[in-house]
């Protein structure tokens, strides 16, 4: 089945959404509208004709000076049918595509990866937080526009939250314990 | 009497562990000994290889994703060649994809053996790390006859090899063919049928197929949670479909599933290997013949004009890629490794991803704990083969 074959099957199940082909030169691509993700990963994951049953992996690729300046992309393997799927979904920094968590659970950890490094929001997802680069970084490295090399000085992001007088405190008691 | 304290505990679990394979860290929610949740932080081993990737041309990419997951190093450059070479739309000579096979395999059969060696070393079995790194010492030589380099070899390029086999290479790996089957047997001797290792690992870190495939756990968890899903046997590469052998699979899930699918892939190994190698002949064609990607030989060069050129060109700018993006997947010795490279069309990668599976392993990490022993977290993080390497790039 190609991206076409692909685009017909959809159309039929996800009635008012609008698929593009895309080019490639290895497997069937298509550009999603972001509205329409979820319920398109749906109708490929459930209807057993398409069968994508693995999400293989999200990434994205920062086209500026482009608009919109995001490729959010989506393998997917379908393990019944040896088929493989691309969906690219083109995003901007102020806009945000929903999460496919709810459809495949490893999206959690790849979407998080892709917000740490392009910033791109996904809505709904329960744990946006830093994946690679530390809490307290400011930017996001992969975007075109951060530069290759920076200098940073090291931070803690977390003072000691006790105070001396308690640390000793509280080694006093653990000796006093230990000792009856 | 004192009230009983019945609050769970919480325990940091690395970053300088030393059964975490590296640098992965766990905050450990603990009931007594059981675990009531985990949460993993990863980055510790952040290099920007992909961000380094993009300021480099295409072809000095190719060592820096052997750092990357740097144990099944030639896997990842295999998967970034193979991508690059879809793109460029290249077809390499049949000797090269022998060739490329039988290192995939040789490089399969040494991650293997030090996903072994650890695994075994963590849950008790210290002595099978020596025996394991006494192979694969073997495996690094073949390497260093190969290229010079025993970890990362750099040995693959777009376009073929880097030059021709060095002599005695036939003769360095069927000597070590011949030895390594009885050597499987002997950590099999060792392991398979032993009380306090099956006492560790059955039933435990169980993950049943249709969550290991939801968790994108492809290739040997997968496997081991009876899922005949291989890249080899399902998109075949580099002419594998040609090869005569079995995948592994097994039904319980747990510890030691994974186990016996590592060790019956050993041998599989050996298989595709002998094959590969009988057909292989010493001397031949080491890369493709177009003139854009494969440098011209040394001797023209020296006495043409356009070859010196060609030659300078190749060295100074590298070669131009055509606009568009492509994903190969290979089957690396942890699973699905893949590259997704987009080009715009000059002589450097605009983007270049890599699908590690040690990533989404560690992302379905707690699933695989959750309501363990805190003692089975080693066995379970040793069974999935995790790098950290390879997961945090």
């Amino acid at each position: 089945m190609d991206s076409h074959g692909i685009i017909d099957t959809l159309t039929r199940l996800v009635p008012g959404a609008t698929y593009d082909a895309g080019a490639n030169v290895d497997f069937a691509t298509l550009y999603v509208p972001a509205a329409r993700l979820v319920d398109t990963c749906l109708a490929l994951r459930d209807t057993p004709a398409l069968g994508f049953n693995v999400l293989v992996e999200v990434t994205a690729a920062d086209y500026l000076p482009r608009d919109p300046r995001f490729e959010v992309v989506y393998h997917l393997l379908s393990i019944p049918h040896r088929r493989r799927l691309r969906l690219k979904v083109r995003t901007t920094d102020a806009a945000s595509i929903p999460t496919v968590q709810g459809v495949w659970p490893s999206a959690g950890w790849l979407e998080r990866e892709v917000w740490d490094m392009f910033g791109v929001v996904f809505d709904g997802h329960p744990d946006l937080r830093r994946l690679l680069m530390p809490e307290d970084w400011e930017g996001h490295p992969q975007r075109k526009d951060y530069p290759v090399q920076i200098r940073k000085a090291a931070q803690t992001y977390e003072p000691l939250e006790i105070t001396e007088e308690e640390f000793k405190a509280n080694l006093e008691r653990d000796r006093l314990k230990r000792t009856h | 009497m004192a009230e009983l304290r019945t609050e769970t505990m919480t325990v940091n679990m690395g970053p300088q562990h030393p059964s975490t394979h590296g640098v992965l860290r766990l905050v450990l929610e603990l009931d007594g000994e059981v675990i009531r949740s985990a949460q993993p932080t990863i980055g510790y081993l952040h290099t920007g290889i992909e961000k380094t990737a993009e300021q480099k041309k295409w072809q000095q990419v190719v060592p820096l994703v052997e750092r990357m997951d740097y144990l099944g190093a030639q896997s990842n450059s295999l998967a970034y060649v193979l991508c690059v070479e879809k793109l460029l739309g290249l077809e390499v000579p049949q000797r090269v994809r022998d060739i490329r096979v039988l290192i995939a395999e040789l490089q399969r059969m040494s991650s293997h053996l030090i996903w072994l060696g650890t695994h075994a070393m963590e849950i008790g079995a210290v002595s099978m790390l020596f025996y394991a790194i006494r192979e694969r010492e073997l495996l690094l030589n073949i390497n260093e006859l190969l290229a010079g380099f025993r970890f990362f070899p750099s040995y693959l390029r777009v376009g073929g090899l880097r030059e021709d086999l060095p002599r005695g290479f036939h003769e360095a790996v069927t000597a070590f063919l011949d030895r390594f089957p009885a050597k499987i047997d002997e950590y099999e001797g060792l392991l398979s049928g032993n009380d306090m290792f099956l006492r560790r690992t059955k039933g435990v870190g169980v993950i049943a197929q249709d969550d290991a495939l939801a968790w994108g756990l492809l290739g040997p968890i997968a496997r081991g949670s009876g899922c005949g899903y291989d890249v080899r046997r399902y998109f075949p590469y580099s002419g594998y479909e040609t090869y005569d052998f079995d995948v592994p699979t097994e039904t319980d899930g747990d510890v030691y599933a994974r186990y016996r699918v590592r060790m019956r892939e050993l041998r599989e190994c050996v298989k595709i290997c002998r094959q590969a190698l009988a057909r292989i002949p010493p001397t031949g064609a080491w890369a493709c013949d177009d003139p854009r990607v494969v440098p011209p030989p040394k001797d023209k060069v020296y006495t043409e004009m356009e070859a010196l050129i060609q030659h300078f060109l190749i060295y100074s700018q590298g070669f131009t890629v055509p606009a568009g993006d492509a994903y190969v997947p290979v089957e690396g010795p942890r699973g699905e490794h893949g590259v997704y490279a987009v080009s715009d069309g000059t002589n450097r990668p605009w983007r270049v991803k890599m699908r590690a599976p040690s990533f989404l392993a560690i992302q379905a990490l707690p699933t695989l704990i959750r309501n363990g022993l805190i003692a089975d977290v080693v066995a379970v993080i040793g069974s999935t083969d995790v790098v950290m390497g390879d997961c945090d790039r």
